[in-house]
């Protein structure tokens, strides 16, 4: 099927194998990565992420100065006790030194990563120590080192990031409860008999694991990036954990084929690594701008209709009580809209009404329509209602209940008409004496 | 330039740059805004290389610029995520952080497949390299720092509101968002400048460490500002001193081979072992000083019961002392066999009780310190029970745990509101009745 699409030219990054490897690998490391991010997105602290990705430099050196070797055990087991040290570091130096949060993690992984660069440095001199291997990490390598498995050229560093990618799963799914408890409510957590604290370094030690496997394969920058921007992204997009999860994982995919495709030599021609992050944080920002209930577009055009509505039934209520003082005058429309506040959007509001046949002109005067009569009559029973409650139940002086009711009137629905019906009995005039319309005449 | 004098110079350009990093970065601290450098130092990388891919040459002061200019944004992306969206302040300096960086990095392999010559000098914002200070760069750090000290100085009592009560400041009505941007800005200036000599993570250290020292010596911000300074300025002198072959020609030992060691990590060991220290070693806030302060309020405590103990016991033999055997007092509380031992010997050593066959009995210094312990215990008890409104069997442990702290002119007001009561017994030296059973 690679053959097929091949031929459309926007394809052609994809259709090696070298490219397929890469896109493969990068795609389970940031899986991996997103997997345990959504965690700390949710706890509020994604920082430790960055904080545990510095900080395990001196885990890694010592494992390797122990074991001789960049065999993949010891520095896991190394990568976890420092994954843990900075966890407990930063918990006692805000417990018992009452440091910030903040700034004890700072403290805490800025002097790990600099003992690690002089542990380094001493210790280890054989070793090139490579900047763009540090934050680029390795991930072109995936496209030629590679090993035979049931008959497929596989990337060898699948054998590094898959056992993660489950280890992540299995715990997930294992602790999903506990995990998610303490994740959302710790407090809750401890009374149900989990220990939010357990919970907390068993999250850390994940963190700190599969940030050790990825740093090698993708480099520390695109391991924090996978950490926090999918599941920030998957957050804008979801309200239940389950979904957020599967969504972030998705991100995750599309970051490193979307990354590839910019690395490649038709595109950008640069390292696949950087480029995944600039694609992640590409979505990011689509999402922050479009996703459909938290994005910054969707919640404008709800404010602009919600304004639009409250004006519409401003002109609505202003036209009522003007007939219901004399029945014989009308307003100019111009009248109408400078008395709402006036602008381009109070001639918009007047324009919907008469679009929707709530009012009509005639003679250059605003008539309201049956209809538009009727709904003005909804929106004035549930003002006055409310203002009689606001007297007799809660005892406010007459001339103090305007003000609130016209801030509220316009979200007073049916059900709250009701019960304001049923606690009021019987009530046909307001405060200041007029009529509480009944909309069955 | 001979070696010492390479050396001195940035030893200079560093002290003056831990400095001003540790004046601005206790306010980013006190802020809660301590990781904001750390996100600074990365957003710098893609500014640097779109300097350089615009000059095509590596000017200092053109690509700190460049520099601050994408620091600026992602604070300005920060604030409006935070404020706009779902996404909170540290996932949202994650995301700035880690995006930006990443972007730095593409730019970056643009920037050295575009030019003829390799851009090393790119390189050094990653790790930093502060063997390349020079003349000129140590000039442009001083001016950078007597800005930052300008600003401060002006801004001082802004800082210092929007440091500790933004609500307070907010509802004064202080631009709090402006002065905000100027305190991050600020900080962005002084990182920046710094990039090159420290690097990337390690100039996010040298912003928190100092402040965070510091704090563990005093209350005060004018101290607190100095204090750092001068940790941030001894920290850079230090690290330099120890990465340079200074040590060598002065002592004759080699620490640290300045072939291998960038001075960057040596400054930030240094500020972290100053850090450590103060953490320890504080007089009133280190973790020392606490702790010891925790165990005397701890052997008070544990004193008084054992004393309250023995005056319970004595009480209704009184004006005769009798003597009290062990199991006595041992069913009292909950006591540990061991530890009523020990805390025995202790108050016979102090003259308050004395030996009679093996059993114990209160001295008369003894019996006046138990009753007078035995006395506030009471009189707190009465008065949370008489004019806190609480139930009489919910009194002991409440009072058990803060009799030991009451002031004596407290216990001189109680004192005066129950003789007003006239429920204060007039009997010197004498005690209350409890308001429940033994």
């Amino acid at each position: 099927m690679f053959i097929i699409i091949a031929q459309l030219d926007w394809l052609e990054p994809f259709a090696s194998p070298v490219a397929q490897r890469i896109i493969l690998v990068g795609a389970l490391t940031n899986i991996a990565c997103a997997l345990v991010g959504c965690y700390l997105v949710l706890r509020r602290m994604s920082l430790m992420g960055d904080a545990i990705a510095h900080a395990v430099l001196p885990g890694l050196v010592l494992a390797f100065i122990f074991s001789g070797s960049l065999n993949i055990a010891p520095l896991f087991l190394g990568a976890a006790a420092v994954g843990l040290l900075t966890t407990f570091l930063t918990q006692t130096l805000h417990q018992y030194g009452r440091v910030p949060t903040d700034a004890s993690m700072g403290v805490v992984f800025t002097s790990l990563f600099a003992l690690g660069v002089v542990l380094l440095k001493t210790y280890v001199s054989k070793i090139h120590f490579d900047v763009d291997c540090v934050f680029e990490g390795l991930l072109y390598q995936a496209g030629f080192d590679t090993f035979e498995f049931a008959g497929y050229e596989l990337p060898r560093q699948l054998r590094t990031v898959v056992p993660v990618v489950i280890i992540n799963l299995a715990v997930i799914f294992v602790l999903w409860k506990e995990l998610k408890v303490s994740a959302f409510d710790p407090a809750l957590a401890t009374s149900m008999g989990i220990s939010a604290t357990l919970m907390h370094y068993l999250l850390m030690m994940l963190v700190a694991v599969t940030t050790v496997a990825s740093f090698e394969v993708v480099g520390s920058i695109l391991v924090i990036a996978m950490l926090i921007v999918p599941p920030a992204t998957a957050q804008l997009l979801t309200n239940r954990l389950a979904p957020m999860i599967a969504v972030a994982c998705v991100f995750a995919i599309l970051s490193a084929i979307l990354g590839y495709w910019l690395a490649s030599e038709q595109v950008w021609n640069v390292d696949p690594s950087g480029a995944m992050v600039v694609a992640a944080g590409g979505m990011y920002a689509l999402a922050v701008l479009f996703a459909p209930q938290y994005g910054i577009l969707s919640t404008l055009i709800r404010n602009l209709q919600t304004a639009l509505r409250i004006l519409r039934e401003d002109l609505l209520l202003m036209l009522y009580r003007l007939e219901e003082i004399d029945a014989t005058k009308r307003m100019r429309p111009e009248e109408a809209v400078a008395a709402v506040g006036g602008g381009s959007l109070a001639r918009w509001a007047l324009a919907m009404l008469r679009h929707r046949g709530r009012i009509e002109i005639r003679d250059g005067r605003l008539h309201m329509t049956d209809d538009g009569r009727w709904r003005a009559a909804r929106l004035v029973r549930g003002h006055r209602l409310w203002e009689t409650y606001l007297v007799k139940n809660l005892g406010l002086q007459p001339d103090h209940v305007h003000a609130p009711a016209d801030r509220v009137e316009h979200f007073i629905h049916q059900p709250l008409r009701e019960e304001l019906q049923k606690e009021l009995e019987d009530t046909h005039r307001d405060p200041h004496g007029r009529d509480i319309p009944d909309l069955n005449s | 330039m001979t070696a010492p004098s390479i050396t001195m110079n940035v030893m200079l350009g560093t002290a003056l740059l831990g400095a001003t990093a540790g004046t601005i970065g206790t306010f980013a601290v006190l802020r809660r805004r301590a990781l904001v450098g750390d996100m600074l130092s990365h957003a710098a990388l893609p500014g640097v290389c779109i300097a350089f891919l615009i000059m095509q040459d590596r000017n200092f002061v053109g690509l700190s610029l460049g520099a601050l200019a994408t620091g600026l944004v992602g604070i300005l992306v920060i604030a409006i995520l935070t404020r706009w969206t779902r996404t909170k302040e540290d996932a949202a300096i994650g995301i700035v952080l880690s995006t930006w960086f990443g972007a730095g990095m593409v730019l970056l392999s643009v920037a050295q497949r575009q030019t003829t010559g390799y851009p090393a000098g790119l390189k050094s914002y990653l790790l930093g390299e502060a063997a390349g200070i020079g003349r000129g760069d140590v000039q442009l750090i001083a001016l950078v720092a007597l800005i930052c000290l300008a600003i401060v100085s002006v801004l001082y009592k802004e800082f210092k509101l929007l440091s500790f009560d933004v609500d307070f400041a907010t509802a004064q009505g202080w631009p709090t968002l402006v002065l905000d941007l100027v305190m991050m800005g600020t900080l962005a200036v002084v990182t920046i400048v710094g990039l090159p000599i420290c690097g990337v993570i390690l100039m996010a250290a040298l912003i928190i460490l100092p402040g965070a020292s510091a704090r563990f010596w005093t209350n005060r911000l004018g101290r607190l500002l100095v204090i750092a300074a001068i940790a941030g300025a001894a920290a850079g002198v230090i690290g330099t001193f120890l990465g340079s072959p200074l040590p060598k020609q002065l002592l004759g030992i080699e620490l640290f081979d300045n072939t291998k060691y960038p001075p960057g990590p040596l400054i930030v060991l240094t500020a972290a072992t100053f850090f450590l220290f103060s953490m320890l070693f504080a007089p009133q806030r280190g973790v020392l000083a606490t702790a010891a302060a925790e165990l005397q309020l701890r052997q008070r405590i544990a004193r008084e019961h054992l004393l309250r103990a023995l005056y319970e016991i004595s009480e209704p033999y009184l004006p005769e002392r009798p003597a009290v055997a062990e199991a006595q007092v041992l069913a009292q509380r909950s006591w540990r066999r061991w530890w009523v031992d020990w805390w025995l010997s202790r108050l016979r050593k102090r003259g308050l009780i004395e030996r009679v066959n093996g059993d114990v009995r209160l001295t008369p210094a003894g019996l006046g310190a138990a009753a007078e312990v035995t006395r506030t215990h009471r009189l707190w008890e009465m008065f949370l029970v008489e004019s806190a409104g609480i139930a009489a069997d919910h009194v002991d442990r409440d009072a058990d745990a803060v009799e030991h702290m009451l002031p004596k002119p407290l216990i001189r007001e109680l004192e005066e509101r129950l003789a007003a009561a006239g429920r204060l017994p007039m009997v010197p030296q004498s005690v209350p009745q409890s308001p429940h059973d033994l």
